[in-house]
């Protein structure tokens, strides 16, 4: 069955952060029909089970501030995750988008129509520009190919959190939990509230990301999880520290945090093009994809920035597809490319856009393999330098920081790709 | 419909008609239910019991999920024939039942010239194991049909109809078609001892004791201690782990057939094969071990498998890794089944029954009850058994969130709960609400896939256990 057709001006896929801020925006700015899906039965994306602080507060003073900021003020500032779920949908909402949840798109039918299922049935719609705002989620144990036994008591922070603060479930009496980024105390702070015993926290990195800390939580540093044991239930974390000791961890629950894989299966089974760094979409800074009319924002474009920064995209993306709408866009396929050299992980965006086109708050994000301290960041393109810039602080894994982006106006839009190089 | 599946308590009480049954199935896998089934199309009491509280529960639910042709079987073995025979039932049982099978084919790929100069005796292989399909098939043709395939491929041996079925729905149907027929299915329930008398045999298990005039050891893994406690010791079950790894299923288009390694004196080998799940499969390694409960995987095992992979398929490795799992083959020493009856015992061992066991599961369970005949059973007229249609959990199949009369019907199959693998909360439903319903959450993941994606639960994890506990408080 193909379903029912219909035609909107603008789809927005997922209604997190990122999708509603579009929606809000565009909704605003009388796009037409502009229609919201989301999954979910409830719209919100993750913050609805973030039952902590630092949600959309005081990001003004500059965009990117939380970065260097986020230690000590990250669980204080701002407003609670559902809290701010519950606003961005409102003022979706309030703009006059159509929010529509428990609506999965399961793929394409077009260049920009999607098949959808839902409790109403099946559907085709075909929009005049696509946005996609699909998310990411942290990699599960397998996909870590952490070996060992599969018993149950094996968590991600999500399903940790979904668990405690949407279902009231119980979770277990004791737990370890990997990872030392600003998720990973969100979790310490999920297990605590379900009277959870939390025995350490554990990081393969040799120093702490960040200078947050949880209090009377052992921060583990320089350890490898090697395995899981147990066959019922969860028995242990096996554990290798950088000396080559050994030793298992007595818990009946683990949780896998951070590493964040953007969910790009839509843009994937689209054949959008993604960017090796990222794996999410490759995109300008107009939030353009290779599918002329598809725009992305939000963590499926990088996987993870805060909520705050995803609404932010979510926002930006308005005036590129309110010109797409009018015809006024910029002509595709003249971007481009951004390549980063190892350490570098991945730069954001990672094509140049239209006219020189900035990203927003005029600076590219980047993020590294390893830790470098205050590093010459070396654009170039060709062999000819673009822009050199010394970084102030030092480069962390697992927390992003940025560069400026007035350089993009010397890129020869007939050269070859952009090279970011970290010395 | 009188359902009797129980699950804690004592068993039906000895002096209760019902409670001496005429045969008793010990082991509750692919090979026990397909025996259940197969004494259910007759007027006999009959009780299948597992240790587990699920069917299929061991060496059944990790397996390469392979419906073999059997043409690379030792000719003239019980278990070629057996192959055989039982891949025709069940590629026709699966047909009518719904089971998802794909006839993909596959392909044994030769990497190096002795490999290439071994692909012919190989289909004379398959010829004197009666499957006259097979051919050999050049390099060209072979990057033809799977462009994907790492640089260095000489050649391959076609083998068109080997299959890939689905795992779980295969003894799932076997057993709720045993179970509604009236077949007791008594789970938890261990067998620690065995006495046998004139009548028959008491088991003594871990709910109390069993009687049954006739015994059928089906026991995977243990089938040598059940086998000892009736007073033999004809062979010892080696424990042989294989670890697999499955890609997402964004890898799905990387692969179209079976592949598979020519065999060499290490074995079969590892192969590369899509899922009726829509995913790719890598593994299984081959370790020998003396531990029966060693399903874990190791980082040995990852490593050597995508040391593997790369060369096979070397785009699989930029894939993402859904799962990682191990299991058990009842290795016996013997390349061959040890399927054997004992007349003054009233009892048949099913013993030895490796990774074919899936694909010759029908053909064993009428072999044994042969065997039952042999020894004295009188089975007396076969009869029908009601038709069967099983939840369709297969990529290539209609689904039911795709389904738009399904969900005009019924909005729940239009409700989506797990989204990687498109789960409806109608299956869910049903699931819990089915024959053999599950008794934990993995069950449930075998009976729907909920929670079986790449998120591995992340989206989903706590909705879909929600909906477990709701049924059973």
């Amino acid at each position: 069955m193909t379903g029912e057709a219909r035609e909107v001006d603008v789809l927005i896929v997922g209604a997190g952060p990122a999708g509603l801020a579009a929606g809000a925006e565009l909704a605003a700015a009388t796009a037409g029909r502009v229609e919201i899906l989301e999954r979910e039965q409830e719209a919100g994306g993750i913050p609805r089970h973030c039952h902590h602080g630092g949600f959309g507060g005081r990001l003004d003073r500059s965009a990117y501030a939380w970065a260097s900021a986020a230690g000590s003020a990250y669980a204080r500032r701002g407003t609670t995750g559902p809290d701010f779920a519950r606003r961005g949908v409102a003022a979706a909402v309030a703009a006059g988008a159509a929010l529509r949840t428990g609506v999965t798109v399961t793929g394409w039918a077009g260049p920009r129509t999607v098949e959808t299922t839902g409790p109403a049935g099946l559907e085709r719609i075909t929009a005049r520009a696509v946005i996609l705002a699909t998310g990411a989620r942290e990699r599960p144990r397998s996909a870590r190919l952490i070996p060992g036994a599969r018993p149950p008591g094996v968590y991600t922070t999500g399903e940790l959190q979904q668990a405690v603060h949407l279902y009231g479930q119980r979770i277990g009496t004791t737990a370890v939990v990997v990872g030392d980024e600003p998720v990973g105390h969100a979790a310490v702070a999920t297990l605590r509230a379900a009277g959870v015993h939390v025995v350490a926290m554990v990081t393969d990195r040799t120093a702490p990301a960040l200078r947050l800390r949880s209090p009377r939580v052992p921060l583990l540093t320089g350890a490898t999880v090697t395995g899981l044991t147990g066959r019922a239930r969860l028995s242990g974390v096996a554990l290798r520290h950088e000396d080559g000791r050994t030793t298992t961890l007595r818990c009946d629950t683990v949780v896998l945090t951070g590493d964040f894989v953007p969910d790009h299966e839509l843009a994937r089974r689209g054949e959008i093009l993604l960017d090796p760094g990222t794996r999410g979409p490759a995109y300008d800074a107009a939030h353009r994809t290779s599918r002329p009319g598809v725009f992305a924002v939000g963590n499926l474009l990088h996987a993870v920035e805060r909520a705050g920064y995803a609404a932010q995209e979510g926002r930006a993306v308005a005036v590129p597809v309110l010109h797409r709408l009018a015809g006024t866009e910029g002509p595709a396929g003249g971007g481009r490319r951004l390549v980063v050299d190892a350490p570098l992980r991945w730069i954001a965006p990672n094509m140049t856009g239209p006219d020189g086109a900035r990203p927003p708050g005029d600076r590219f994000v980047l993020r590294t393999w390893r830790r470098l301290p205050r590093p010459l960041l070396v654009v170039s393109q060709d062999g000819r330098e673009l822009h050199r810039q010394r970084l102030l602080s030092t480069a962390v894994p697992g927390r992003p920081f940025t560069l400026r982006a007035d350089w993009v106006d010397h890129v020869d839009p007939d050269g070859t790709d952009v090279r970011i190089t970290a010395l | 419909m009188t359902v009797t599946l129980t699950t804690a308590g004592p068993l039906p009480p000895l002096d209760d008609a019902e409670g001496t049954y005429d045969v008793a199935v010990v082991g509750a896998g692919v090979v026990g239910a397909a025996v259940a089934r197969e004494l259910a199309r007759h007027r006999l009491r009959t009780a299948l019991i597992d240790a587990s509280d699920d069917i299929g529960n061991a060496t059944s639910k990790a397996n390469t999920a392979i419906l073999h042709t059997g043409f690379d079987a030792a000719p003239g073995s019980l278990e070629a024939r057996l192959v055989r025979e039982g891949r025709d039932l069940l590629a026709a049982y699966a047909a009518e039942t719904g089971i998802p099978v794909e006839r993909v084919g596959a392909l044994l790929v030769a990497w190096d010239e002795d490999q290439l100069a071994a692909l012919p005796g190989l289909r004379d292989k398959a010829e004197r194991n009666g499957y006259h399909a097979s051919r050999i098939i050049g390099a060209d043709e072979l990057r033809a049909r799977e462009p994907h395939l790492g640089p260095g491929a000489l050649g391959a041996l076609d083998v068109p109809d080997e299959s890939i079925i689905c795992p779980w729905t295969t003894p799932l149907a076997f057993a709720t078609q045993a179970v509604r027929a009236g077949v007791h299915l008594h789970l938890n329930c261990r067998v620690r001892d065995v006495t046998a008398d004139a009548d028959g045999h008491t088991l003594t298990t871990s709910r109390g004791p069993l009687r049954a005039r006739y015994l059928v050891n089906a026991a995977g893994l243990h089938a040598d201690e059940i086998d000892r406690l009736l007073g033999h010791d004809v062979f010892t079950v080696t424990p042989r782990r294989g670890q697999l790894v499955v890609f997402d299923k964004l890898a799905r288009p990387l692969v179209g057939h079976i592949l598979l390694p020519v065999p060499g004196p290490a074995g079969k080998g590892v192969l590369v094969a899509p899922t009726v799940f829509g995913n790719v499969l890598l593994g299984p390694t081959a370790e020998e071990l003396d531990d029966k409960t060693a399903t874990g995987s190791t980082a040995d095992g990852i490593r050597l498998l995508r040391e593997k992979g790369r060369r096979i398929v070397p785009g699989l490795l930029d894939e993402e890794v859904t799962a990682v799992y191990a299991g058990l083959r009842a290795a016996t020493g013997q390349e061959d089944y040890r399927i054997q009856e004992y007349p003054g015992l009233r009892y048949v061992a099913v013993g030895g029954i490796r990774s074919t066991g899936l694909t010759a599961s029908m053909a064993i369970g009428r072999h044994v009850i042969a065997l039952l005949t042999a020894v004295g059973l009188d089975p007396g007229e076969p009869h029908d058994l009601p038709p069967l249609t099983m939840p369709n959990l297969g990529e290539a199949f209609p689904r039911p969130y795709r389904d738009a009369a399904l969900i005009a019907g019924d909005p729940a199959y239009g409700t989506l709960v797990c989204h990687c693998e498109q789960v409806t909360l109608g299956e869910i439903r049903d699931a819990l609400a089915s024959t053999i319903p599950p008794h934990s959450p993995d069950g449930l993941r075998r009976r729907t896939r909920a929670r079986g994606g790449r998120c591995q639960g992340f989206y989903c994890g706590a909705a879909v256990r929600a909906l477990f506990e709701e049924e059973r408080p």
